[in-house]
């Protein structure tokens, strides 16, 4: 199958330390990969690092990432601002944060839009509606007017998913996407990101410490400990047969619902 | 809240689980004394503490410590880790060598070397600074700790470590734990009971595996399906 997106021993360093050490892997049209490993193990960094936002201090020191044909780390700004958002879209741990609260999710939608191309209101608008509509959201008029501080934690993160996925991305990269909510919205969170997998073919990155969330929704998985991978492989094989030392004792440290 | 009653006793871990904006923390503000209840009734050790203030709160105080979520948020960023550790010492007058001496002990049932009181809270690691806020905590002999999400912020292996840290210290000095936690295996796994708590109220109690294989109230029955 073709290869999506292409990390090639991937070192990535802050002022010069490096802290993470050759990365591995390759995401194909429409997989889920999970990124897990404990806090300080580099699994955003990872991810950051294909988007750009390693910040001033952080880079990619050696190897490549591949994406269409073009090393991301090599790109101008100009370059980057046709890939962020259009073909990578990204949504982060707390979505409200990340949501201007100041302006209605509806105005953020054309804003967020007419950064990619020309669109006037209305355009915007039944773009989002159809949009919504796929994602089943229940009020999407009511979501379309609102603030941020209106919406529930969980209906904020499913906004910023819309929101990604406006421009029809082809990779979607989540960090911790479900962390800072309750269980049951969690789920929701879950059901959200595989409908867009189902509905558009998205191939999805989700980076997260939480095993259970991987293991509802992962085809592979990459575990991470201080910047080295200490097992890649299919979800099945990593959380069943953990061949790596580090993650048999990560899986074992998780506590499990007995269920009977 | 409303109309919630339970009861905590010697020795025993409770468990207390609900969503955000349940109510589990002003369980642990009530029980505290932050924050005044409209109606209704706290014992500790068969003392009504409901309407103590001021002086008559201190000896309460000396049977109930808290840990919290966020290790390094609790002490003080300018002082010391024995610092912090000694204040209630310090505060009823016990000489400095006595002091040190029980918190260099208490470091050490928790896993630390002694010379971690000399430490700074940003000088150590999240799992390490808790093991000092569960010293801290040991410090005046508490009947009862309350937690309130204390292994929330922690990596799982770190978790698992503190976990089997507070079993260890739970069978040694006999304590009464209050374990507030969303984590429902975690839960499963530690207490001897647990209360589901929702929009304020108590839904269910009763023994973790009852509830959780068992369970009678729709928001149990939500909560446990919810979990992957």
């Amino acid at each position: 199958m073709a290869v999506l997106l292409d990390y090639q021993h991937v070192e990535i360093s802050f002022n010069g330390n490096s802290v993470v050490h050759d990365v591995s892997f390759q995401l194909h049209p429409g997989e889920i990969l999970g990124l897990v490993g404990e806090s300080g193990s580099g699994k955003s960094t990872l991810i950051k690092a294909a988007m750009g936002l390693l910040g001033s201090s952080g880079m990619v020191t050696k190897g490549d990432i591949w994406f269409e044909g073009k090393n991301l780390p090599d790109l101008s700004d100009t370059e980057m601002r046709h890939i962020c958002g259009e073909k990578i879209g990204m949504i982060f741990q707390d979505c409200g944060a990340s949501l201007s609260p100041i302006r209605t999710i509806g105005e953020q939608i054309v804003e967020s839009l007419a950064a990619h191309r020309k669109v006037d209101v209305a355009e915007a608008k039944a773009t989002a509606m159809e949009l919504f509509d796929k994602l089943n959201f229940k009020d999407g008029e009511r979501v379309w007017s609102s603030y941020p501080f209106e919406l529930s934690g969980g209906m904020n993160q499913r906004a910023g998913i819309a929101i990604a996925m406006l421009m029809n991305p082809t990779v979607l990269m989540a960090d911790e996407p479900t962390s800072a909510l309750d269980v049951a919205v969690q789920r929701q969170v879950v059901e959200e990101m595989l409908n867009v997998r189902e509905v558009f073919g998205t191939a999805i990155i989700i980076v997260t410490h939480d095993i259970g969330v991987v293991s509802a929704m992962a085809d592979s998985i990459l575990v991470l400990q201080d910047g080295n991978v200490m097992e890649y492989g299919k979800a099945g094989d990593v959380l069943e047969k953990p061949q790596n030392d580090y993650t048999k004792k990560l899986l074992s440290a998780v506590p499990r619902l007995r269920r009977g | 809240m409303d109309h919630v009653s339970f009861s905590v006793c010697p020795g025993e871990i409770l468990g207390v689980v609900g969503e955000s904006g349940s109510g589990k923390s002003t369980i642990a503000k009530l029980i505290t004394r932050q924050i005044d209840p409209t109606t209704g009734r706290i014992e500790i050790d068969g003392q009504d503490v409901t309407k103590l203030s001021g002086r008559a709160l201190i000896p309460v105080y000396a049977k109930i410590q808290m840990v919290f979520q966020s290790p390094a948020g609790s002490f003080d960023p300018r002082r010391t880790l024995g610092d912090g550790i000694c204040e209630s010492l310090r505060n009823k007058g016990v000489p400095k060598a006595e002091r040190e001496a029980k918190a260099r002990s208490l470091l050490e049932q928790c896993g630390l070397p002694g010379e971690f009181l000399e430490r700074y809270p940003h000088q150590v690691s999240g799992g390490q600074c808790q093991r000092a806020a569960i010293a801290r905590a040991l410090m005046c002999d508490p009947r009862v700790l309350i937690f309130d999400e204390a292994t929330s912020a922690l990596d799982v292996t770190v978790q698992k470590q503190i976990i089997e840290l507070l079993q260890q210290l739970q069978k040694e000095k006999k304590l009464a734990y209050l374990f507030i936690c969303h984590n429902l295996a975690l839960v499963q796994q530690f207490c001897d009971r647990v209360v589901v708590l929702y929009d304020g109220k108590i839904v269910e109690q009763g023994m973790p595996d009852e509830v959780i294989l068992c369970p009678q109230s729709d928001y149990a029955k939500r909560l446990v399906d919810a979990i992957f």
